[in-house]
């Protein structure tokens, strides 16, 4: 025990670090969802008749690209809410 | 919140995400009623007007959203329902955030098992378009060091469908009660853009996708059956 901490006390300030880092996951999908809308943007701006079929594919692939992102909110918010690591104690 | 009961000598909790999904099923049920009567006394030669107008646009969104994304043809004519039936429920279940109660999409038993049965159509059509042994072989492709991949590459579609629902409305609700616990008294000045944006939005597209990448899914293993 560091001196003044208690034991739970310690577990939970480090799952708050290890959401905050598990958060750091949405830097991908959020440069890749960019990349992706840009790209239809660019397409829409060449083939103006076909916005709904782009539109449609540009979601399913932004919603394909977002899983990793998914992925680390839910281990951020099990590491704070659910507080799994508190059971080892 | 929620119902506690003494049952089989042990208390048993019924959080509220799952009542209030009850409810939502309770409610479509009597509209399913209320419309299916009316649609028995419409004559074919009139207009539809009132309800059966928006119930017959809903329908033919749907059909022409599977005519889209799958094909045509007997099989697509009979997952229509089952596409039409997670829209609704889907998009009710994420708007229901609007009303004040949590909604049960932000219960990951809920979207587990919506995802469940997607996946377990996914196999049914597998098995049933390419014969048992077709199936397996289809683990083996294009070799048989990928087979393990092949698997979890398999597992991982309901997994990931799941949380995707699950993740994005919960985070939704999470960053609504965040901001009315720090702004208090003056919330009702932000919060009506953040209900738009997460419940709304966010809600419908996050319906949209759900039932796009069912669509997908199982999609891929239909029989071909094209002008039939």
């Amino acid at each position: 025990m560091i001196q003044g901490i208690s034991n739970e006390a310690f577990i939970l300030g480090c799952s708050a670090i290890g959401a905050g880092l598990a958060l750091m996951a949405g830097i991908g999908p959020g440069i890749g969802q960019g990349y992706a809308a840009g790209k239809a943007a660019e397409a829409v701006g060449r083939q103006p008749e076909a916005q709904g079929d782009i539109i449609k594919t540009m979601i399913l692939g932004q919603a394909v690209a977002e899983s990793t992102g998914i992925y680390g909110l839910v281990v951020g918010i099990i590491l704070l809410f659910v507080r799994p690591l508190l059971g080892a104690l | 919140m929620g119902i506690k009961f003494m049952a089989f000598g042990r208390e048993l909790f019924i959080h509220d995400t799952v009542i209030n999904s009850w409810i939502i099923v309770i409610a479509l049920s009597i509209f399913a009623l209320v419309v299916n009567s009316k649609v028995k006394k419409a004559k074919v030669d009139e207009k539809p007007k009132g309800l059966l107008n928006v119930v017959e646009i809903f329908v033919g969104l749907v059909q022409s959203l599977v005519k889209s994304t799958m094909g045509t043809g007997p099989t697509r004519d009979r997952l229509m329902p089952y596409i039409g039936t997670l829209l609704l429920y889907i998009a009710c279940a994420n708007l229901s955030g609007l009303l004040g109660v949590s909604p049960p999409t932000s219960d990951y038993n809920v979207t587990l098992a919506l995802a469940i049965i997607t996946f377990t159509l996914t196999q049914y059509y597998g098995i049933k378009t390419n014969g048992i042994g077709g199936y397996i072989k289809g683990y083996f492709d294009p070799n048989p060091v990928m087979l393990p991949l092949n698997i979890v590459g398999e597992l991982s579609n309901p997994i990931s469908l799941s949380f995707r629902l699950f993740g994005n409305i919960l985070s939704g609700g999470i960053i609504m009660s965040l901001v009315y616990e720090a702004l208090r008294y003056i919330s009702p000045l932000i919060t009506p853009a953040l209900h738009a944006y997460f419940d709304i939005f966010s809600g419908l597209v996050q319906t949209f996708i759900f039932a796009m990448l069912t669509m997908v899914f199982v999609g891929g293993n239909l029989p071909d059956e094209e002008g039939i």
